[in-house]
């Protein structure tokens, strides 16, 4: 087929792909992207897995798709042929989670049909798949909804925490006797303006470990 | 008239789009740095919700709602297209911000030329899907309430944006440590602004 040789699917720079978005080039701290949905479906860890889930299945495949197609897009229709491949899935993943997940649907509400919006989406679309083969596309999909959702489980584990004493529903602070020792919730950290401090905070601790972050 | 008031004042300052939902964040953090592009941003966002939201309201009464095609002919009382919302509100502000776009060029070319490249990139905010989700999630009896709530929830985001590009001004002369320059210091500006909005949340309207 072609005279260079076959890249191996899991080379170093494919894995770069995948890798890159956990750390230094992370959606959220680093790229500013796709932060609407992050702060508001991070109460508690349930919701926020099953965002996670859904932002980086629907990152990946979109993602695929777009780079399958992107010799047969017209550039000037570009956007509207990306908002159909996106939304497409974010129908899909919303019917099935009515479906199968009516209690956690009903939690996300309108931030399920948000991630039509959600930059990630449209950010790498237009920086990455729209120049990149379907595979590494790909790759760079999983990658960034990883990286998204990193930030989603660490923000709502702590907010769950210490907001409404449970882990995944399961009461821990009652279990090791917190409130007999006169703890309480910290019923600030439920609020939305919490969500915001607490990434603020990560952004902070992220940048003071990996210093060629830092903004002039 | 009364009720269209509560609307319009509980958009802004208690339904605020970012301090209560954090719906066009990107966009806020992005062009937040300075007072002048912050208001460009601001109104081109009060201009797009004002047309879409109105526009979408129509479409979900007379398209989308389960029996809502029965305009059509009784044959058409039991199709449900709600599945189609999504794909069909987006497609509507996609297509809105691109006339707006161009009727804007044509008519008054100041105006669009300090509007600039925001315009197009409005397609892709959340505040206005947002919008027109929540037009549709909290049921607005008729077009007028549906329109003084996008307008409500346009002037509420412009507060906001303006509001952090002001401080975000005068931040310059303090003295912020390195790693939070920037993004982080930025979060938190946001986050105190939305526990002071957190005021307005009792207000019963």
């Amino acid at each position: 087929m072609s005279n260079h040789e076959k890249e191996p699917m899991f080379s170093a720079k494919n894995l770069k792909f995948l890798t890159a978005p956990m750390a230094d080039n992370n959606p959220i701290t680093v790229q500013v992207l796709g932060i609407c949905s992050a702060l508001a479906v991070t109460v508690k860890l349930k919701p926020a897995i099953v965002m996670a889930l859904s932002v980086t299945i629907i990152t990946a495949v979109s993602n695929l798709v777009i780079s399958a197609m992107r010799k047969y897009i017209p550039d000037r229709i570009r956007i509207i042929v990306q908002l159909v491949v996106i939304a497409t899935m974010v129908i899909l993943v919303d019917q099935l989670l009515k479906a199968f997940m009516f209690d956690v649907s009903k939690q996300l509400s309108v931030f399920v049909g948000l991630i039509i919006t959600n930059c990630i989406l449209m950010g790498r679309l237009e920086a990455f798949a729209m120049a990149n083969k379907p595979w590494p596309s790909f790759i760079d999909g999983l990658g960034n909804g990883a990286g998204y959702g990193m930030i989603l489980i660490v923000v709502a584990f702590v907010r769950e925490l210490f907001g409404s004493g449970t882990i995944y529903g399961v009461p821990v602070m009652e279990k090791i006797g917190a409130y007999k020792t006169g703890y309480e919730n910290n019923g600030m950290i439920i609020l939305p303006p919490m969500a915001l401090i607490l990434v603020g905070l990560i952004i902070w601790i992220h940048r003071s470990r990996n210093k060629s972050l830092i903004e002039k | 008239m009364e009720h269209y008031l509560n609307i319009f004042i509980k958009s802004i300052f208690i339904d605020n789009m970012i301090f209560a939902f954090f719906l066009g964040m990107c966009s806020f953090l992005a062009v937040s740095k300075n007072v002048k592009t912050a208001i460009g941003l601001g109104v081109a966002v009060i201009f797009v919700l004002l047309i879409t939201v109105p526009v979408n309201f129509l479409v979900e009464k007379y398209v989308l709602k389960g029996g809502a095609l029965s305009w059509l002919g009784a044959g058409f009382s039991d199709v449900d297209l709600s599945f189609l919302t999504f794909m069909v509100f987006i497609a509507v502000i996609a297509a809105i911000v691109q006339l707006v776009e161009m009727v804007v060029e044509k008519f008054s070319p100041s105006l669009y030329n300090s509007l600039g490249i925001f315009l197009p990139l409005i397609a892709v905010n959340c505040a206005i899907l947002g919008a027109a989700l929540f037009m549709q999630e909290r049921e607005y009896e008729n077009v007028l309430e549906a329109t003084v709530f996008g307008v409500g929830s346009g002037v509420g985001w412009m507060l906001a944006i303006v509001g952090l590009a002001a401080i975000r001004e005068k931040m310059s002369y303090s003295n912020v440590p390195a790693p939070l320059k920037g993004l982080g210091i930025t979060f938190i500006l946001t986050g105190l602004m939305a526990i002071a909005f957190m005021g307005f949340m009792g207000i019963k309207l």
